[in-house]
């Protein structure tokens, strides 16, 4: 009465003579160097994305059906016709899709860190925080995918901005640089909250209020004034409003340093914690 | 290698609240041979093993590990030991070869070498069917053998394998044990932490036993079996009626016998097959019908009860994850 397994091909067994052989036959290189740890994991990164598209879906479905569904929905109403409202919302939407990315950037980090791979990570003899630095690298291109396909939906639903692809480039790319010092705050939180499910929710807690109590969606002025006075400070708004001007003309080059100077804030604040609970564990 | 000790220890704590996970161990762990941790649930190996692997700081106490202090150099520590954890660690969502080229990278291999031992570590773990599918579609015992492939990617000095087969199936169960034994052979050295005696002794050259965070026994697996009174043989009955006198006659065959809860069921310290093969023939020339029988060494639980009088009980639930 043997019972075969399913995936009996997979589950050969090992071959004791050759894990004999391998183990007595591999020589002692001096360890990885920071930079190059760093970038080994960040290719690690890279692997996931290819392997774990579902990751990058998530998050850009919720924007590209607030783009089709606000553009045709609300569109006429808001804003007289489609297409005007089309060029109000996108570079807004392009704030919001990958801002929220960044949330997932916190998740993966406490998936690490709770589960055995982590534990791995830092018994190695290697610059502690490598995995971290590497993750980012990888994040940033997620960040970047998420916010060239909502560029590339806008262009296919007639978005023809006056600044053309250089105002979309330079938009994506302060877009980018903001959230890679926001993702410090989720992983921090990463490392505070137990599981990843908790990370999520806490993060999207935080992160809806603030992209929907902003300027992505309606105009300001339309609003009580108690709300516009806080739409008015919302650094999402005025990350909207830079890359609203970037593509149609007319940036406020004060906003542009507000962003900066709030990515470098944020910088300062969450990449040491982050570091610190890390090396911590 | 030198002579000197794998590792040594000398009155560990770690506590969490409470809980005193670790409480004042003491341990030598001689280079070259494996040493067994046994436990059960909540006993503090992992904390231990992390204390050791300088994941975590104790709250008093010293350890040196290959020589190194793992407080004051941790980085020494770490240019020599390797960690299989207790929950898988290798990451899922990359796949097998993936994985092990992240590790031996991250130690320092060059490209091409480390795509050559990727490929001879897969073949020799089994695993080269398997070792370009993600790590989340493979079972338990693969990912094991994956997870102690990763932690020979480059050879350590000392390896730590926490609950190496606990949840596998008894043939991947005994995959998993020829892989180290054939470590073993190969001169690695071992601190193994498990729930099983079982385990213990077949891999195991010294063990300790630990509960509540204290080493409560410690020896080599005959002087622990010994100490415990051998194994039993377990006999269920046909019928339970004839129980009493099926304990008469083993009684007088073998030794004290136990009733189990079981009414058809009784058992009897006895650890030599010939004399169990001898009761069971004397029960049947007596007409008192077998179902079944074994011979089984000592459990856990049974260490535990002779060693310090009280079961094992499980401390707490595991949780999905150690932090
Ligand atoms: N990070 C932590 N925070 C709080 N309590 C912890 C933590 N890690 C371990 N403990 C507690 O310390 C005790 C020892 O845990 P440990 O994981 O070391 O036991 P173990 O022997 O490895 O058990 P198991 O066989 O279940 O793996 C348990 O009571 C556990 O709940
Ligand atoms: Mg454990």
């Amino acid at each position: 009465m043997n019972v075969e397994p399913t995936n009996r091909s997979d589950n050969a067994g090992a071959d004791e003579a050759a894990v004999r052989r391998a183990i007595t036959s591999s020589p002692r290189p001096a360890p990885a160097g920071r930079v190059s740890a760093a970038i080994t994991f960040g290719w690690r990164g890279m692997l996931k994305v290819k392997h774990v598209p579902e990751q990058l879906m998530d998050v850009t479905i919720t924007p590209v059906m607030f783009v089709l569904m606000f553009t045709y929905l609300f569109g006429g109403a808001v804003a007289g016709s489609t297409a005007e409202y089309l060029d109000y919302i996108l570079p807004g939407i392009l704030v919001m899709s990958v801002v929220f990315t960044t949330v997932y950037s916190g998740v993966a980090l406490n998936t690490d860190v709770t589960k055995g791979v982590g534990d791995r990570f830092r018994s190695l003899p290697i610059w502690r925080p490598a995995p971290l630095v590497g993750a980012l690298i990888g994040d940033s291109l997620r960040y970047f995918l998420a916010g060239f396909v909502i560029l590339v939906l806008g262009l296919a639903l007639g978005f023809r901005p006056d600044n053309g692809i250089v105002g979309m480039a330079a938009a994506l790319g302060l877009v980018v640089v903001f959230s890679f010092a926001l993702s410090w705050v989720f992983t921090t939180l990463g490392l505070l909250l137990r599981t990843p499910a908790a990370v999520l929710n806490a993060g999207f807690l935080g992160i809806f209020p603030l992209t929907f109590v902003s300027n992505v969606f309606v105009d300001p002025s339309t609003l009580p004034d108690w709300l516009q006075s806080f739409v008015k400070v919302n650094p999402i708004s005025i990350l909207a409003g830079v890359s609203r001007g970037l593509m149609h003309g007319g940036v406020d080059r004060n906003d542009v340093y507000i962003v900066l100077a709030v990515a470098v804030g944020l910088t300062a604040v969450f990449a040491p914690l982050t570091t610190r609970l890390y090396r911590r564990g | 290698m030198n002579s000197s000790p794998a590792i040594e220890a000398s009155g560990l704590f770690k506590s969490f609240g409470e809980t005193k996970a670790v409480n004042g161990v003491d341990l030598v762990v001689q280079s070259g041979s494996v040493y067994g941790i046994l436990g059960p649930n909540g006993a503090g190996k992992t904390t231990l093993i992390r204390i050791l692997a300088t994941l975590l700081r104790p709250d008093a106490g010293e350890a040196r590990v290959l020589g190194h202090n793992i407080l004051t150099d941790p980085d020494a520590v770490r240019a020599g030991i390797s960690l299989t954890g207790q929950f898988a660690s290798v990451d899922e969502d990359l796949t097998g070869r993936e994985n092990l080229i992240l590790i031996g990278r991250l130690l320092g291999m060059g490209r091409p070498a480390v795509k050559a031992r990727a490929a001879e570590l897969l073949d020799a773990f089994g695993l080269s069917d398997a070792g370009n599918r993600l790590v989340k579609t493979y079972s338990g015992g693969m990912r094991r053998r994956l997870d102690i492939a990763a932690s020979v990617v480059v050879t350590p000095d000392l390896m730590f394998l926490d609950e190496p087969t606990t949840g596998l199936d008894p043939r991947s169960r005994n995959q998993v044990w020829e892989i180290i034994r054939a470590l073993v052979d190969g001169g690695a050295t071992i601190l193994l932490c498990t729930q099983y005696l079982q385990e213990a002794d077949e891999l195991a050259d010294g063990i300790a036993v630990v509960d509540h965070g204290r080493v409560i026994a410690e020896g080599t697996p005959a002087q622990l079996k010994a100490s415990v009174g051998a194994g039993a043989l377990s006999v269920r009955l046909f019928d339970a009626v004839d129980r009493s006198e099926a304990a008469g006659l083993l009684e007088k065959l073998v030794g004290a016998v136990t009733l189990e809860a079981d009414p058809a069921s009784l058992s009897v310290a006895c650890s030599d097959a010939h004399r169990a093969a001898s009761a069971i023939a004397g029960l049947a020339r007596s007409g008192i019908g077998v179902a079944d029988f074994s011979l089984g060494q000592p459990s856990l639980d049974e260490v535990f009860l002779a060693l310090t009088g009280h079961p094992a009980e499980d401390a707490e639930p595991v949780e999905g994850g150690v932090r």
